[in-house]
């Protein structure tokens, strides 16, 4: 056995480095686990400020302990070489497991422990974590709006349907797989707006009718969210292709179009859209407030969505433009069979981060007076005897948008991989 | 006497202030092979790209079977579908199968059924040896078998004529013997083509003149034995004389 030298750790005393240096790391972590879990201080002997620095202390003279070179361990030289390569990179893996430790607790406690979700009434939230009974109770709200309890049994079918519907390209026949993208661009907006119409609006077929202002809360999200995504998209590439053409006037329309959607903000974009909109329509000419929203939105996302979409028609080499063109196409068989579907799955990417944006902008629409999710947590906080929950609202906002916004962005990247070709 | 296909008459054409064709004259009749050559840059891609209206000249006149390309000549489609052409760098389309590449003109340019499509770009394959490949992407062939399945593309539109811009020019050495083979099979088969390249073998296998082109002028047209036993013009002596 040769001499131990505790500055420079190598190959020939590796199980003495390797279990003396775990050892101390793993009283490290204990150390801070013991304190955050249990709130015991192992080391209250020493004097506060060492005792504090110990796990650290420990951690990285353990760090260095097994930090050996081509060791033939192969998880260890993983370890050293990703987040063992230095003292500082050491410190660093070891602050971060420390505060995940120490955070764990209080997260835990205020979502689960010390939450309360029995009861109806806020006295039942007696303990010190969230109030899930506020939530509970104003579910129905946050999902519906103020539609009549007694008729939201047409949202629930409406949506069910055109879930299902949604469903259809996966029905492996060839014969309907050459509609399916008239189907999904045409047939089924159309079948959506008609289920929302007659369903969900009423005021025929024996309906009752139920004006938009009534709508609100994580139904209304979807259909602004759905209506916009779906008229902005081809909007937005007719403006990318207009940007491109040769005529000039087409091209400066598209740029005006573009750039003064740009460079407002939504918010007044909404506001206009509810305010100074009316006015220049004849006296009798009455559009839905929803109505117009959807168009505002959708006008001002499509200025994003053409920009995103020119990027790719950009990409792609003059090469392409040439052989359709020496094919005998004609300037819409080149971009409907050659250049939209290369472009559009380059900028698949670019696309769902403008989707994105749009879902997690559609609270805007407060300015209206239209309530969507967001919107009917605002108003529910400052019910007075609901006071003193936004916390619950935010927190719980948040988990219904980052749902929704990771499920579209989980079906980007599958729609990536679907369409990813070698070149 | 066999009848004027193409008819390029003082063919000017400027990029800019920078003119690239200059009085550019030539004929060529039916079942014709005419390979042109020259320096880079000298005008033979614009030169050949002029006679589908790839690109437009600004003066001359070019009648391209009977008609004559003007702005407003509302039929270009019509005219493209019968001048096929082939690029340096294939230009196939790499979202779509080589069998797709073949047939989609057919399908959505000349109206044909898909099954007849697929039996032409099946059978024009075949003559291209690729017919193997037909199910692949483009992505996923060697660049000859690449180039050949563009060939094998624009033959899918039964073109009158064919123009070929350096179609071996951006491939290994060992693939370009199977390119001309697939373009020689072709001019057998009695093709009007007009060919851009530097492969002297093939110019003397098959082309009936030769053009040379310098600095946006035709500097020599002869017939292909002439031109390569005596050249008349220095510049020509000199290109071929580095070239062969
Ligand atoms: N789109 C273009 N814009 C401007 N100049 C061009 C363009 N295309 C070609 N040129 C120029 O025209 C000249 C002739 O080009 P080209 O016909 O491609 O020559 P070649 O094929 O003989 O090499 C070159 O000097 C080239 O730089
Ligand atoms: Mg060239």
């Amino acid at each position: 056995m040769s001499k131990i030298n505790l500055l420079k750790p190598d190959k020939q005393n590796l199980s003495t480095y390797l279990y003396s240096g775990s050892f101390l790391f793993f009283i490290a972590i204990f150390d801070v686990f013991l304190s955050s879990f249990f709130g015991i201080n192992i080391t209250s002997f020493l004097p506060n400020s060492i005792s504090f620095l110990l796990p650290l202390i420990l951690g990285i003279v353990g760090l260095h302990l097994i930090r050996i070179e081509f060791s033939g361990i192969k998880n260890l030289d993983l370890l050293n070489k990703n987040i063992n390569t230095s003292t500082f990179n050491a410190v660093l893996t070891l602050l971060i497991i420390f505060t995940v430790i120490k955070s764990i607790p209080p997260i835990m406690s205020w979502f689960i422990i010390d939450a309360n979700i029995a009861g109806d009434t806020k006295e039942a939230c007696t303990g010190s974590g969230a109030c899930w009974t506020y939530i509970k109770i104003w579910l129905n709200r946050f999902i519906y709006g103020m539609y009549p309890n007694e008729l939201q049994w047409r949202i629930n079918i409406s949506f069910i349907l055109l879930i299902a519907l949604a469903f259809v390209g996966l029905i492996p026949s060839e014969k309907i797989k050459k509609f399916l993208t008239l189907y999904y661009v045409v047939i089924y907006p159309i079948i959506a707006f008609i289920l929302i119409y007659y369903l969900i609006s009423g005021g025929s077929l024996g309906l009752e009718w139920v004006e938009t202002g009534a709508w609100g809360g994580l139904s209304l999200t979807f259909i602004v969210s759905f209506f916009c995504l779906i008229f902005c998209f081809p909007v937005g590439m007719f403006l990318a292709l207009g940007r491109r053409s040769e005529l000039p006037t087409l091209r400066y329309i598209s740029v005006g179009f573009i750039e003064f959607w740009r460079g407002v903000p939504l918010i007044t974009v909404l506001f206009m859209s509810s305010v100074m909109f009316p006015m220049f329509l004849p006296e009798d000419f009455f559009m839905d407030k929803l109505v117009r929203v959807i168009i505002a939105i959708s006008l001002f996302e499509a200025a994003y969505v053409a920009e995103v979409i020119r990027g790719g028609l950009q990409a792609l080499p003059r090469g392409q433009y040439d052989a359709a063109k020496s094919l005998g196409m004609g300037y819409w068989k080149m971009h409907i069979f050659v250049i939209l579907p290369q472009a559009l799955k380059l900028v698949i990417p670019g696309i769902a981060n403008t989707f994105l944006a749009l879902v997690k902008d559609t609270p805007l629409i407060f300015v209206v007076g239209l309530l969507e999710i967001v919107g009917m947590l605002n108003l529910a906080k400052t019910n007075p005897k609901w006071l003193g929950f936004a916390m619950e609202g935010y927190v719980f906002a948040a988990i219904i948008f980052w749902i929704i916004c990771y499920a579209m962005s989980r079906y980007s990247y599958n729609l990536e991989l679907k369409y990813k070709t070698e070149r | 006497m066999s009848d004027k296909i193409i008819e390029m008459k003082n063919v000017n054409k400027w990029f800019g202030d920078f003119q690239v064709l200059k009085d550019v004259n030539l004929e060529v009749n039916q079942k014709q092979k005419i390979v042109v050559c020259g320096p880079s840059g000298s005008g033979k891609s614009t030169l050949i790209r002029c006679i589908n209206r790839l690109e437009e000249h600004q003066k001359g006149t070019i009648i391209v079977d009977g008609n004559e390309l003007t702005e407003d000549t509302k039929n270009i489609e019509k005219i493209r579908a019968e001048v096929g052409m082939v690029f340096q760098q294939f230009n196939l389309f790499p979202h779509l199968s080589i069998l797709d590449n073949c047939t989609l003109a057919p399908i959505w340019v000349k109206k044909m059924p898909k099954k007849q499509a697929e039996e032409m770009a099946t059978k024009q394959l075949e003559k291209v040896q690729i017919v193997d490949q037909a199910k692949k992407f483009p992505g996923q062939l060697s660049g000859g078998q690449q180039q050949r399945a563009a060939i094998a593309r624009a033959l899918c539109m039964e073109p009158k004529i064919m123009l070929f811009d350096e179609p071996t020019s951006a491939l290994d050495p060992e693939m370009i013997k199977e390119v001309l083979d697939a373009m020689v099979n072709l001019a057998k088969g009695g093709m009007t083509m007009i060919v851009v390249t530097h492969e002297m073998g093939f110019a003397k296998e098959v082309a009936d003149e030769v053009i040379f082109m310098d600095e946006g002028m035709i500097v020599e047209r002869a017939a292909t034995k002439e031109f390569f036993a005596n050249p008349k013009s220095d510049r020509t002596k000199l290109f071929l004389s580095q070239i062969l």
